[in-house]
């Protein structure tokens, strides 16, 4: 069982993995580079400085809440408007909390200087993509690193164009890019399906997350909803068998 | 506008957005590397990544309306058969796309 493998054998880190998390990550980098054109035209027009946005798009990296933070920018910057934006950008991604958290199981033994720095680069996609080859048997957490760069390269760069041609940054609608991110979550659902429990944490997040996002201005319905999801999960009824395997195995074993 | 390299405080509102962000990136890692992980707390783990999509992807779906939904089933039953992503997402957006221009 996937829960016994586990527990038992250490993760390690090969440049084959690194590769083939960058290669898992392609089908996402069309909707990063559109994204990022889209936020280098809406900060040429908010008036940031060329270094304003690259510093922006390296240093803080996360993509929905720069968007929302943009809103606030302004020049001169005073230090409540600089402390409101962090706060903004704060609630948007109190989600990577729980991501983080889940890694945990896998990666905790993993040195804390080669782990962290990576951590300090994870993004929605990098994470499902890492989770759930995990899931299905691997420990390879150079994938977590080839995806994780992948995003970073891409979201770093290509905001330039859109920066220097800000007026003729094509509407993400026309192709339907827009919804690139939910479509490419939909193909990591698929495979992390395995039995007919796993769909109650799943009933309960949706719920959750969309009575949430009807009642709550902002960006607390992904938290909301991942954490009922996460505590359905732990108190749902489970068969016994799964239970059963993790106990076998001790250490040294495997 | 451009008339500087560098806004006035844009380093102190980048700074601390920086600050707030790896928080968020790190706490949750940090902090169960520091309670014991019960068989409760690991099966919880475990629904997260099932729950943080659905909580993503639904709500945008019921927002964006039958293009969207229509689209995530298409993907979901592609992947399914083919579990080729990069088809599956090429069907999805086209999918978005094909229901857009046709007017829904």
């Amino acid at each position: 069982m996937r829960s016994a493998q586990e527990t038992v054998s250490t993760p390690f880190i090969t440049l084959a993995g690194v590769r083939s998390g960058f290669r898992l990550a392609l089908p996402i980098l069309p909707g990063s580079v559109v994204f990022a054109l889209g936020f280098g035209a809406a900060a040429a027009e908010k008036g940031l400085t060329f270094l304003d946005t690259f510093l922006y798009q390296t240093i803080v990296f996360a993509g929905a809440s720069q968007f929302v933070s943009l809103e606030l920018w302004s020049d001169p910057m005073p230090l409540a408007t600089a402390l409101t934006m962090a706060a903004v950008v704060f609630v948007v991604n109190s989600r990577m909390m729980l991501m983080g958290a889940a890694l945990r199981p896998w990666l905790g033994s993993v040195p804390a200087h080669q782990i962290y720095p990576v951590l300090a680069i994870m993004t929605d996609p990098s994470w499902l993509i890492a989770l759930r080859y995990n899931r299905e048997g691997g420990n390879d957490w150079g994938i977590f690193l080839g995806a994780s760069i992948a995003m970073y390269v891409t979201w770093a760069v290509t905001w330039i164009p859109g920066y220097l041609a800000a007026s003729a940054v094509p509407d993400p609608r026309l192709f339907g890019l827009d919804l690139i991110m939910p479509v490419f979550f939909t193909t990591l659902l698929v495979p992390i399906y395995r039995e007919r429990s796993d769909l109650f944490p799943w009933v309960v997040a949706g719920i959750v997350a969309v009575s949430v996002q009807m009642l709550f201005e902002g960006y607390w319905f992904v938290l909301a909803g991942g954490l009922a999801g996460a505590i359905a999960g732990a108190f749902a009824p489970r068969r016994a068998p799964a239970e059963a395997a993790i106990a076998p195995v001790k250490d040294g074993e495997a | 506008m451009m008339d500087g390299l560098l806004t006035d405080g844009a380093l102190v509102a980048i700074g601390l957005m920086l600050a707030t962000t790896l928080v968020a990136r790190m706490a949750g890692f940090f902090i169960l590397g520091r309670v014991t992980i019960t068989p409760r707390v690991r099966r919880g783990l475990e629904a997260l990544p099932g729950a943080v999509i659905i909580s993503t992807i639904v709500p945008i779906a019921l927002r964006e309306g039958l293009p969207a939904i229509l689209a995530l089933a298409v993907t979901a039953a592609l992947m399914k058969l083919l579990k080729r992503d990069v088809v599956a997402v090429v069907a999805g957006l086209a999918t978005v796309a094909l229901m857009r221009q046709a007017g829904f």
